[in-house]
């Protein structure tokens, strides 16, 4: 499709720069409440409160990010232990969710055990469930468990995720039988041939859930608004909804807050986009 | 020559042991074991019992109690909060459902015949991966409905209005308001996965297609991309009727737990009032009962559109 530039006519290369700016302009738009994000959390406290309103800040300072993690306490609760929370939580799931998916990816496209076709209907289906519709009977069961309020409830929920094994499953359907029937002949374990060989090859596919894993579980609400009541259990997103009800003057710090945990879910996407691309050419329900 | 014989059939013996189909099924189950359980833990089971419950009145306390179809009668007869929980809820499915699906398939194919594809896919892509409350904070500080937000005081700067407007406190600007930040934040997954399948396409069909008399990029678009990117689509239409119906945080935020004339209740907020608030869980589980029943009618209409048989 793409053609060399100066083989075109004038007039197509007229359409094309009407194209580009067409979309530069968006891209710029749609980039405009990111930007002045950023230039509020570098906003000093009087250009906050200036009027009228500017879109940039003047003398840009790091007394917002300060003031978050030294005098801003949500509750009685300092800000690091949030921090905490969201980091440790995250990363476990991230972890366990990629092994999990992964090994069920595999089972259902490689192994094909007796049902397995039925087993990935049901798990379409569930790719279609949306996720506050079990969170009743979810509540009743850690209530009954005991195991409201613990990282437990934080973290059990958001394993099984229907779309990640859908995602794994779809880009392991390229990785060809006879290198892993070669494997077998040679005389390695299933175990073996599932980390040393399918795992190297369908990486783009387990960087890609990493990805999205990290995303939803980073900005989960949910969990936290329901399975945990005890403020020291709460995770970044709380800070976020409750840090602007306090009082204007933390305006900045919320800023800085939500740059902050902004950031880390962008710079997490730019370093896998390419194997985010790879893997989401798969991504495709054939019925 | 004999012994050779025999230690190759003991080996090939050997080999269809631990090979055999046998075992290889048993190592299938026991690699979906762990998925298998979490599945049906959180999702199955819990989707199958919500619905038991919803039959029922339970407050965690005392024993769960059989009252039939009162819950779902009291839905529709009594409770005009849900009526109109329900109501929002689907005008905000049926239009930013539709236009943040469409907007992300015509995005990326456009973003796909560009050069610096890439940062264009990043650019599209981040406000997708934002924590929600992070963006209904920038967004509320920008749309402040007094002369200091940064948005009315440039209306007013420019001459389109006379005075400031009250984005987030008029009900009439509300659900538009929320509406495009939802479009905004839409190209997600589904962006990605046709971008990637535009990338994918076999280009022959297009040499293919000129020869056949398709003259321009639209005709090309209509007539051979999009049935070659059926299964894409269709996971896209899922994935866009799941998260139009799973907006709260965003909508909370920007409206306040108590919007005004109720304008912006979602049904998972309505949900969580008589859940999390209330304790009525027989009832809450009807209406989630209620959400899932509309997921499962949309993404009917969605395998309809886009399923290949």
């Amino acid at each position: 499709m793409k053609q060399k530039w100066s083989h075109l006519s004038t007039e197509a290369k007229l359409k094309w720069i009407i194209v580009y700016i067409f979309m530069i302009l968006l891209v710029l738009l749609s980039a405009l409440p990111l930007i002045y994000m950023v230039s509020t959390a570098f906003k000093p406290l009087q250009e906050l409160f200036l009027f009228p309103p500017t879109f940039f800040t003047k003398n840009p300072t790091l007394q917002n990010f300060k003031q978050l993690f030294s005098t801003v306490q949500v509750g009685t609760i300092p800000m690091t232990r949030y921090v905490f929370n969201s980091v440790f939580t995250t990363a476990i799931t991230v972890f366990l969710t990629v092994i999990i998916s992964s090994m069920g990816a595999y089972a259902l496209e490689k192994l094909k055990p007796p049902g397995h076709k039925w087993i990935f209907k049901v798990v379409i289906i569930g790719l279609m469930f949306v996720p506050p519709v079990a969170q009743i009977p979810i509540y009743i069961v850690m209530s009954k468990l005991h195991l409201l309020n613990t990282y437990a409830a934080l973290i059990l929920p958001s394993l099984a995720t229907p779309m990640y094994l859908f995602l794994m499953k779809q880009f392991m359907t390229q990785i060809p039988e006879s290198i892993i029937e070669s494997a077998r002949i040679e005389g390695a374990s299933e175990l073996r041939i599932f980390f040393k060989i399918v795992m190297p090859v369908a990486k783009p596919a387990w960087c890609t859930v990493i990805v999205f894993a990290f995303c939803a579980q980073w900005n989960n609400s949910g969990n936290s608004i329901i399975y945990i009541t005890d403020q020291s259990m709460k995770t970044l997103p709380y800070v976020l909804s409750s840090i602007g009800s306090g009082s204007a003057s933390l305006m900045g710090a919320q800023a800085a807050a939500a740059l902050l945990t902004t950031s880390v879910t962008i710079i997490i996407y730019t370093i896998m986009q390419k194997n985010v691309l790879d893997t989401m050419s798969y991504a495709g329900i054939d019925e | 020559m004999v012994k050779h014989h025999k230690e190759a059939r003991s080996m090939k013996k050997n080999y269809s042991f631990r090979y055999g189909k046998t075992a290889r099924y048993i190592t299938g189950y026991a690699f979906l074991l762990p998925f298998l359980i979490l599945f049906l833990l959180f999702i199955i089971i819990p989707v199958i019992w919500g619905i038991v419950i919803s039959f029922t009145k339970y407050d965690l306390m005392t024993p769960m109690q059989w009252v039939g179809l009162e819950n779902y009668i009291a839905l529709f007869t009594v409770d005009d909060l849900f009526l109109v929980a329900l109501k929002n809820t689907l005008t905000f499915a049926l239009i930013a459902g539709p236009i943040g699906f469409l907007s992300s398939f015509f995005f990326a194919w456009v973003i796909h015949q560009l050069h610096c594809r890439n940062i264009f896919a990043l650019a599209f892509y981040v406000p997708s991966i934002m924590s929600s409350l992070a963006v209904s904070v920038v967004w509320l500080s920008m749309f402040s409905s007094n002369r200091t937000g940064i948005i009315n005081n440039f209306l007013l700067k420019v001459g389109l209005i006379d005075e400031a407007i009250s984005w987030t406190l008029d009900p009439k600007y509300i659900m538009p308001l929320i509406i495009v930040i939802s479009v905004w934040m839409s190209m997600g997954t589904g962006f990605l996965t046709s971008l990637a399948g535009f990338s994918n396409i076999n280009e022959d069909i297009y040499e293919a297609g000129k020869i056949d008399g398709i003259r321009n990029r639209f005709q090309e678009l209509f007539l051979l991309t999009i049935p070659q990117m059926k299964p894409q689509l269709f996971f896209n239409g899922i994935m866009s009727v799941v998260n139009s119906l799973n907006v709260y945080d965003m909508v909370t935020q920007i409206a306040g737990a108590d919007s005004p004339d109720n304008c912006a209740l979602t049904l998972i907020g309505h949900m969580y009032d008589y859940g999390f608030a209330r304790f009525e869980l027989g009832y809450a589980s009807a209406i989630s009962m209620v959400m899932l029943l509309v997921s499962i009618v949309l993404g009917q209409i969605v395998k309809k559109l886009f399923s290949e048989r």
